[in-house]
C-alpha cells in the first residue's frame, strides 16, 4: 500500500526552481533512499513532503489523504511523521527535555513523557547523559539525541535529511543501525537523501536519483548503479567509462555496437540507433596474455596509456581504439606488473555495457 | 597601579625567556616588551582626540549641571521632593511603559511577520512605513497624532464616543509616544527574530509544533535579548518624547513639558533642578535595565 503519493509536485523560491515534475511513490515499510548531488532538491522534496512547506503545484496524499484539500489536518498529519535533519540541532537545555519536546507539544502526562524519555534514550544509548546538556555533547551524540526526540514520538514516516553528512563512521553506523531496526520490527516506513552512494545502497529497498529538481529514475540500487537511465545518472553514480558508438547491428539478444572502430558486444536492446557506452570501471578486467578460457563476449587487446592509484584502487587508463577506465585493485595492479605503455588484453562481459540514447550533451 | 603594570611585564618576560628562543631574539623581545608601554600609534591618537570632543560636551554638561546644583542641595532637594516633579516622572515613565507594553503586544507579530515574509514590495513598503517616525521631525509626528486622534479626527471621533477621549489626556500621552518609538521597537525585534534561523522552527515543527507552538517555544525565547534591548530602546525614545506629545496633550505635564513650563515661566533655577532630578533617577533605572540583561536569551542555542 502506498503511504506517499505525489504526482507533478513543483516547487521554487523566487526565481529559483527547487522541484519540478516529481512522481515518487513510497510504499508502507519500505525504505527508500533519494540520491543526488547538493542542489538537486532533496532536503526540499523532503519538507515539501513532511508538509512543513506547501508544494506550488502538484498532488500530494499522505497516509491516503490528499493533502491539497485537508490544510487544516496538517498539523495532525505532520504529527504521524518525523524528521531528522543532517546538522544536529539540540536546543540548549537538558537532554531530557530535548527528546521530550514532541511529547510535550503533544501534550502527553507527566509520566507518559518520563517513561517514553527513557526507553527512547535507551534504544540510541544515551541513558546515561538524560540529565546532561544537550549542547555539551559531541556531534555524534547530539544527532543520536536529535533521533532519539525523532523516535519517541513513533513516527509512522521517518524522514532523515542527510543524517550522517557531518559524523564519523561509528555514529554513522549506530544511527544506520537503529533506522534499519526500526524498519524490521516496527514497519517504519523511511525516507532517506544522501549524497552518500553506498548509503543509500546499504540501507535502502529501493533507491530514487534526484538530478536538478526532479526524481530522474527510481528502481533497485543495483539497477540505478548498473543500468542509469541517462548520461547525468552515469555520471552521479560514478560510472567512469560513457563512450559514443552507434548500433552495428542486434543479433541473438546482443546488440554490436561499434565506438572507435572496435566492435562491442552489449545485452542492452539497443535505445536507439545512436547511442552511448556505460561502463563501470569495475567490470572491466585486465590480463597480461590472451585468456585462454574467458567466458566474457568481449575480448581485445590494448594498451595502458595512463595509471592513477585511488587507493584501494588504482585506475588504469587504456587504450582499444577508445579510451576505457577499468578499476582494479590495487594489489591486482601489482600482480599485473602495470606500466605505462604495456600491452594488455581485458575482457569484457556483454551484460556489463550499457547502453543509454546519446543525448545532446 | 603602576607597581602592577610593572609585574606584569616583568611576569611576561619571565615566560617568554623560559621558552626555548635563540638569545637575539629573545633580548628583542624584551626590548619590545620595554617600549610597549611607550609605543603610540598616532591615527588612534588622533580618533581618541576627536572622539573626546563629543563625549567631552556630554561629560562637561553634566558635570556643569552637577556642579551648579550641588551647589544648592536644598533648593535641589525641595523641587525633587515636590510632588508636582515626582508625579510627573511616574506618569512619564509609567505612559512610556504603557507604550512599550502595547508594542510589545502588536509590535511583536509585526517584527516576526517582517523577519519571514520573503522580500517584496509589500514587505519594502511595510518597513518603510514603520520606519516613518524615525525620519519625521517631532512637531510633524506629534501633528500627525493630534489630526488623528484629535475630538474630530478619524480616530479620535469614533473613540471619544465610547469615552476614550486623547486631547489633553494620558491616552493622548500613550498613543503619541508609541507613534514615535514604534520603529525602535519594531526594527530591534525584527533583527532578532532574523537571526533566529528558520531551521529550529521547523525542528519544532517536524517535532508536533503548530505555527504559534513553535514561535512561542521557540523562537520568541531565543529573541528575548531582541526583545528587551529594543522595549528599553524604545522607552528611552517614548520617555524624552517633547514635541511629539504637546501636540496632543499638553497636559497632564509629562516631565519634558514640565521642565520646559518652568523655565519659562519660573526661570532656570527651578527647571534646572528638576532636569537634574530627571537625570539621576534615568540613569538609575536604565543602569538596572541594562544590568539585568545579561540575565535574558539563550544566545549559545543558535545553530
Amino acid at each position: 500500500m502506498a503511504i506517499i503519493e505525489a504526482h507533478g509536485i513543483r516547487k521554487s523560491y523566487g526565481s529559483l526552481l527547487a522541484l519540478h515534475d516529481v512522481d515518487l511513490t513510497v510504499g508502507e515499510g519500505e525504505i527508500l533512499a533519494l540520491i543526488g548531488p547538493s542542489g538537486s532538491g532533496k532536503s526540499t522534496l523532503l519538507r515539501v513532503l513532511d508538509l512543513i512547506e506547501p508544494a506550488d503545484e502538484g498532488r500530494l496524499s499522505v497516509f491516503g489523504i490528499e493533502v491539497a484539500s485537508e490544510r487544516g489536518s496538517w498539523l495532525d498529519l505532520r504529527r504521524r511523521m518525523g524528521m531528522l535533519f543532517q546538522r544536529p540541532i539540540v536546543f540548549n537545555a537538558s537532554v531530557y527535555d530535548n527528546v521530550a519536546m514532541g511529547l510535550r507539544y503533544r501534550r502527553a502526562s507527566g509520566e507518559e513523557i518520563d517513561r517514553r524519555v527513557k526507553e527512547a534514550l535507551e534504544a540510541v544509548g544515551l541513558s546515561r547523559y538524560i540529565k546532561s546538556r544537550a549542547t555539551d555533547l559531541s556531534g555524534g551524540e547530539q544527532q543520536r539525541v536529535a533521533l532519539s526526540r525523532v523516535l519517541v514520538t513513533d513516527p509512522e514516516i521517518l524522514f532523515l535529511d542527510e543524517p550522517t553528512a557531518n559524523l564519523d563512521p561509528t555514529s554513522t553506523a549506530t544511527i544506520e543501525e537503529i533506522v534499519m531496526r526500526l524498519n524490521r520490527e516496527a514497519g517504519m516506513t523511511v525516507l532517506i537523501s544522501t549524497h552518500d552512494l553506498a548509503q543509500g545502497q546499504r540501507l535502502a529497498h529501493r533507491v530514487g536519483v534526484m538530478i536538478e529538481g526532479t526524481i530522474a529514475q527510481t528502481g533497485a540500487s543495483s539497477d540505478v548503479f548498473r543500468a542509469p537511465k541517462d548520461r547525468r545518472i552515469a555520471r552521479f553514480v560514478g560510472v567512469q567509462n560513457i563512450i559514443p558508438g552507434r548500433v552495428v547491428s542486434r543479433t541473438e539478444g546482443l546488440t554490436t555496437v561499434e565506438a572507435g572502430g572496435r566492435q562491442i558486444l552489449s545485452a542492452t536492446p539497443p535505445p536507439a540507433d545512436e547511442v552511448e557506452i556505460v561502463i563501470r570501471g569495475e567490470d572491466v578486467s585486465l590480463h597480461r596474455r590472451e585468456p585462454m578460457h574467458e567466458e566474457a563476449e568481449n575480448l581485445f587487446p590494448a594498451m595502458v596509456t595512463r595509471i592513477e592509484p585511488a587507493a584501494p584502487f588504482v585506475n588504469v587508463t587504456i587504450s582499444c581504439g577508445c579510451d576505457l577506465v577499468a578499476l582494479v585493485t590495487a594489489r591486482r595492479g601489482d600482480a599485473l606488473g602495470l606500466r605505462e605503455g604495456m600491452g594488455v588484453w581485458i575482457s569484457l562481459q556483454a551484460k556489463a555495457v550499457h547502453l543509454i540514447p546519446l543525448t545532446g550533451h | 597601579m603602576h607597581n602592577q603594570y610593572n609585574t606584569i611585564t616583568k611576569m611576561k618576560t619571565e615566560t617568554l625567556s623560559t621558552e626555548p628562543l635563540p638569545a637575539g631574539e629573545e633580548a628583542n623581545v624584551t626590548r619590545w616588551n620595554e617600549y610597549r608601554g611607550r609605543y603610540l600609534d598616532w591615527c588612534i591618537v588622533g580618533f581618541c582626540i576627536m572622539g573626546a570632543a563629543i563625549v567631552g560636551i556630554t561629560v562637561l554638561a553634566i558635570a556643569n549641571i552637577t556642579m551648579t546644583e550641588l551647589a544648592d542641595p536644598a533648593h535641589l532637594l525641595k523641587v525633587a521632593a515636590s510632588s508636582e516633579v515626582i508625579g510627573s516622572i511616574l506618569l512619564t515613565f509609567g505612559a512610556g511603559a504603557s507604550a512599550v507594553l502595547l508594542l510589545i503586544l502588536f509590535g511583536t507579530p509585526l517584527a516576526y511577520v517582517l523577519a519571514r515574509a520573503r522580500p517584496s514590495r509589500l514587505k519594502g513598503a511595510v518597513e518603510s512605513i514603520v520606519d516613518i517616525p524615525l525620519i519625521l521631525p517631532h512637531t510633524v509626528a506629534g501633528l500627525l497624532v493630534y489630526l488623528l486622534f484629535m475630538r474630530r479626527g478619524w480616530l479620535g471621533a469614533p473613540l471619544s464616543e465610547i469615552g476614550l477621549a486623547f486631547e489633553d489626556a494620558l491616552p493622548g500621552t500613550i498613543v503619541a509616544m508609541l507613534f514615535v518609538a514604534s520603529p525602535f521597537y519594531v526594527n530591534s525585534m525584527r533583527e532578532g527574530f532574523e537571526k533566529v534561523p528558520v531551521h529550529l522552527e521547523n525542528v519544532a515543527r517536524t517535532l508536533g509544533a503548530g505555527t504559534f507552538t513553535a514561535f512561542w517555544t521557540v523562537t520568541l525565547p531565543l529573541s528575548l535579548r531582541h526583545m528587551y534591548s529594543g522595549a528599553i530602546l524604545a522607552w528611552g525614545r517614548a520617555i524624552g518624547e517633547f514635541a511629539g506629545v504637546i501636540m496632543i496633550a499638553y497636559y497632564p505635564f509629562i516631565v519634558s513639558t514640565l521642565i520646559y513650563y518652568s523655565f519659562t515661566t519660573d526661570g532656570i533655577h527651578t527647571s534646572r533642578s528638576i532636569a537634574f532630578t530627571v537625570i539621576l533617577v534615568s540613569f538609575g533605572v536604565f543602569y538596572l535595565l541594562r544590568r539585568m540583561t545579561r540575565y535574558l536569551g539563550r544566545y549559545d542555542d543558535r545553530v
